[in-house]
């Protein structure tokens, strides 16, 4: 039984004393843990890039969930920066962001249609890492094997996230499930493009500081409304974060204690905004007469 | 939680509680009937029972009795297939009390041979699940490590047999509960192992004198 919880400090910290690189000290430490290669490790985290790009090219394709409810969005914009003319004018999020949104809708879309994902780190936020790294990897042109590595950034700040708090909705919100997906996603942003270990803790540090609080409400108890929206908005959160730890800003709360302030505010919300839809979007009258009609009460 | 916990699994969506856990809940009631579940009766608890028809709860469920992997995208499909190879599922909406975790299901099973299982599970969070109850004996299986169910006369001396038994075949024992109605009657045995036990194994434990029959249980996917 390890008594310490995970800490992204500390990872930095032997990083630097043992002079071997983050990543290096990261992958050590995972492919102990897992009993594993190296090499297999990063072969698996491969194959599930693949898994995550199908999953956004079956949402392209404007699948709909079953309830009717929600879909079709991503192939909608999707469409619309296919027109020069509207890209130029209506990209307002600039080139890469708005592929990131883009392409983290067509993942939640694809998990709201029963399509096949991979919950990372949950399902109902599976749109957020894919959207970041898709879009890095189209607009930087990074490889696969970057991206394996990236990948598996944003796995290790999840599981500091897992230990030092929840990434389960029911338990701490919105901002333990998206929020969460955002920081991991963030992570992964500022490693591939060349940020250090305490750049990293700086950005996640950021997304908890801008999604701390946020309920998880969903309409009717479907992951639909409004988690696909989060998903799009959450990866504008991990590239916002991403951005300002590159260029040097550093946040004032070290990421370890933003994730336990994380923690500490997701107690503390009601039982009505953890994931029973008996609070926020969901008690919305807009919510209630759709949801009576759907479930025939 | 482990790298691949967190990223990952790879599954069906729309909800890692409500679909993927509740196909590998299917999987691990069919493991515990022990054959190709022919006629499942199913009846939905809490949130389970309010958002099923939404989340494709029953078609999850449906597609794990069917022994169907929570990854497999013949999902969405599951229910009209089952229809179509003949096997009847039913599922209502419940109610197993306010004690009960809201993500539930109740499954009366019967086999092609005719033989029937209740199992009673939930499906916690993250894809894990956890079977409460077998034919109204109180247990708790996660499908995680291959177990042996073990009803038997509570008398002194039946672990010590039971776990000589595994100790030469090399079966390493993981977890161990006893549950038991009362002192003298019916025990049921609950062991995790770290390795999947033979039939033959599995034979021998059956031949000891107070047991009364063994179930072995494999991991679920």
């Amino acid at each position: 039984m390890r008594l310490d919880k995970l800490s992204w400090a500390e990872f930095v910290r032997e990083a630097e004393k043992q002079r071997t690189g983050l990543f290096d000290c990261l992958l050590n430490h995972e492919a102990a843990q897992l009993e594993m290669d190296k090499a297999a490790v990063l072969a698996r985290l491969s194959s599930l890039l693949d898994i995550m790009e199908e999953s956004a090219r079956y949402g392209l394709t404007g699948v709909r969930s079953n309830s009717g409810l929600t879909g079709g969005s991503a192939k909608k914009m999707a469409e619309a920066f296919a027109d020069a003319e509207k890209a130029e004018s209506l990209a307002l999020l600039g080139p890469l962001a708005s592929d990131a949104v883009l392409y983290a809708t067509a993942v939640a879309e694809c998990n709201a249609a029963m399509g096949r994902i991979v919950a990372a780190p949950t399902a109902g936020a599976s749109g957020i890492v894919p959207g970041v790294l898709l879009a890095l990897k189209k607009h930087y042109n990074l490889g696969r094997a970057a991206l394996a590595e990236g990948l598996m950034v944003a796995g290790v700040i999840g599981e500091v996230i897992a230990d030092r708090a929840t990434l389960a909705g029911a338990t701490g919100g919105c901002q333990a499930e998206c929020g969460s997906g955002a920081a991991m996603a963030a992570g992964a942003a500022v490693y591939l493009l060349g940020g250090d270990g305490r750049q990293i803790d700086t950005a996640v540090s950021i997304v908890f500081k801008n999604v701390l609080g946020l309920v998880c409400d969903p309409v009717a108890g479907l992951v639909e409304v409004p988690c696909i929206k989060r998903n799009a908005g959450c990866t504008v959160q991990a590239l916002l974060a991403a951005q300002m730890a590159l260029l040097g800003i550093t946040s004032f709360i070290p990421a370890d204690e933003a994730i336990d302030a994380m923690e500490r505010v997701g107690r503390s919300l009601p039982h009505g905004l953890r994931e029973t839809a008996e609070g926020g979007m969901a008690t919305t009258p807009t919510a209630q007469a759709w949801a009576k009609k759907y479930f025939g009460k | 939680m482990n790298l691949f916990d967190i990223i990952g699994p790879v599954m069906i969506g729309p909800s890692s509680s409500h679909t993927a856990g509740a196909c590998r809940l299917g999987l691990l009631a069919a493991a515990i009937l022990g054959q190709k579940p022919v006629k499942a009766d199913i009846l939905l608890h809490g949130s389970f029972a309010r958002t099923y028809k939404g989340h494709g709860t029953d078609r999850a469920l449906a597609a794990g009795l069917m022994g169907w992997a929570p990854d497999d995208v013949r999902i969405p499909q599951a229910l009209s297939i089952a229809g179509k190879e003949g096997y009847g599922f039913t599922f209502r909406p419940g109610d197993l009390g306010d004690m009960v975790h809201p993500n539930t299901a109740s499954f009366h099973l019967t086999g092609a041979d005719g033989g029937t299982c209740d199992v009673i599970g939930s499906s916690i969070g993250g894809g894990q699940v956890k079977v409460t109850s077998i034919d109204g004996f109180a247990v708790e299986l996660t499908g995680v490590l291959p177990v042996l169910l073990i009803p038997h006369r509570d008398q002194p001396g039946v672990i010590a047999l039971v776990s000589s038994i595994l100790a030469m075949h090399q079966v390493n024992i993981a977890s161990m509960r006893v549950f038991r109605n009362n002192k003298g009657g019916l025990a049921t045995m609950v062991l995790e192992c770290d390795e999947t036990v033979a039939p033959d194994v599995v034979h021998q434990l059956e031949r000891l004198d107070p047991v009364r029959t063994v179930r072995f249980v494999n991991r679920v996917a």
